[in-house]
């Protein structure tokens, strides 16, 4: 595939457009990712999250220079939401960034969710594996603003930092179910402003008193102000040393083959759903089928199993 | 699927008003577009190299800083230089009305100048995605 060498050689248009192919789901997919996965497997992956306006792709900014500063190739995904009504998106989050727009070493990619609720868009997870196939060394995924609930983030990063700015609570707001569990290293950014140590002794109480598997490793917190550039420097040291223990642990090689579980079993799904769904005819009869069940002339329970009987006496030997 | 439409909308050159490209931003995601925003004061270099890195089908260039003559052209002659003059290039801002013709003959498909309406924008970009569409 021409394509395939393109991004391998780390051509900008062919990577570009090879993000498109994929966000848009079109013909050519499954085969390039197929031909790409050979090439992936050298960037390490930083996912960055945390609420809106917590300074998320400000410190991104920051960290791509530090990772600049020391040679490495960088790429950013950035994801910013999609209007549940229109669909039209506004992707704002590379204006922090735009300094480093020239750079041949950077490559920048806003994303749009598409109607996908887990923090990020489903395009992120095999955009990362063509900027990996790509030569970058370092991939960063910056989430959409998040709330309670949006850790999707987890499954396709290697580092998770999760961004916390003072104000947003008391200790139980982070004793919380969520995202608060997701973070590798909690950064509390803003670190200038008021609240900023006491939200940092609440952090640190809650990660003592959490419960937590022997093997895990520990996580941390880091103070950091992008704007001023204080913290950055700490920050990129955890960094580092984090994805060497994790490495060197075999954590690493853990958390990444659990990634292609969770891809495998997903594509399963899908593509399983797809052919079941074709050989029921579902969309041509869905209309009728809800007709009845509306009306009480079918029970929803007893038609599901009568449609899988159907299946299984096709599929099943015996 | 069908493929989604992206238009970068950037301000090239030093003035800072910024309404107007900001106004054009969110009246295009309300349209159902996919905007990158860039911000003030971007160089024809940035803007380039931004509209190739998110494979845009459009570049909307605002300007009010009288610069237009210059800067327009220079991000028509930087795609193509790249190879990407297949990206559509429109502007916009304060624009005298004599200008349009010389911008319109040096690459940059259209000129929505003050009281221009939204719609008007829009339908320039439905007229012409069609043929983008990879």
């Amino acid at each position: 595939m021409e394509l395939v060498k393109g991004i391998t050689a780390g051509n900008i248009r062919s990577i570009a457009r090879a993000v498109s192919i994929i966000e848009n789901n079109m013909e050519g997919k499954e085969e390039l990712l197929d031909e790409l996965h050979p090439h992936t497997g050298n960037a390490v992956v930083w996912g960055i999250t945390g609420p809106p306006g917590a300074g998320k792709s400000t410190l991104a900014d920051k960290l791509i220079q530090k990772e600049r500063d020391r040679g490495k190739k960088v790429a950013v995904i950035a994801v910013d939401p999609s209007s549940p009504f229109t669909g039209g998106s506004l992707l704002g989050d590379r204006l922090r960034m735009q300094t480093h727009a020239t750079d041949p070493g950077v490559f920048i990619r806003s994303m749009a969710s598409r109607g996908h609720l887990g923090g990020i868009s489903t395009a992120a997870f095999d955009a990362v594996k063509i900027f990996d196939a790509a030569g970058y060394d370092t991939i960063m995924v910056e989430t959409i603003g998040v709330g309670q609930t949006e850790v999707e983030i987890i499954e396709l990063s290697d580092i998770v930092m999760l961004v916390l700015v003072p104000g947003m609570g008391d200790e139980i707001q982070a004793m919380k179910a969520g995202v608060m569990e997701i973070g590798d290293i909690f950064v509390i950014n803003k670190s200038d402003r008021e609240g900023a140590e006491r939200l940092k002794a609440e952090v640190e109480y809650v990660l003592m008193i959490s419960e937590k598997p022997e093997e895990s490793p520990q996580k941390t917190i880091c103070m950091t102000s992008a704007r001023d550039n204080t913290g950055i420097e700490e920050l990129y040291e955890i960094l580092q040393s984090k994805y060497k223990e994790d490495l060197e642990s075999g954590f690493l090689t853990e958390k990444r083959k659990r990634r292609l579980t969770k891809e495998l079993s997903n594509l399963f799904y899908i593509k399983t759903r797809e052919f079941l769904e074709e050989q029921l005819s579902v969309q041509a009869q869905m209309d009728s089928w809800i007709e009845g069940i509306y009306k009480k002339e079918i029970k929803p329970y007893k038609f599901i199993s009568e449609k899988m009987k159907e299946l299984t006496k096709e599929y099943v030997k015996g | 699927m069908e493929r989604k439409t992206r238009i970068e909308i950037a301000k090239p050159g030093l003035d800072g008003h910024d309404r107007g490209a900001k106004y054009i931003a969110r009246a295009l995601k309300d349209a159902g577009y996919e905007v990158i925003y860039t911000g003030i004061r971007q160089t024809p270099e940035s803007i380039v190299a931004t509209a190739i890195q998110e494979d845009v089908d459009f570049v909307g260039l605002s300007l009010l800083s009288g610069a237009h003559n210059e800067l327009f052209p220079r991000v028509v002659e930087l795609l193509k230089a790249e190879g990407a003059d297949d990206i559509i290039v429109f502007g916009g801002g304060v624009i005298p009305e004599e200008d349009v013709e010389s911008l319109t003959k040096k690459g940059i498909q259209a000129i929505f100048r003050p009281g221009t309406p939204i719609s008007a924008v829009i339908d320039f970009i439905e007229s012409k995605k069609k043929t983008t569409a990879a």
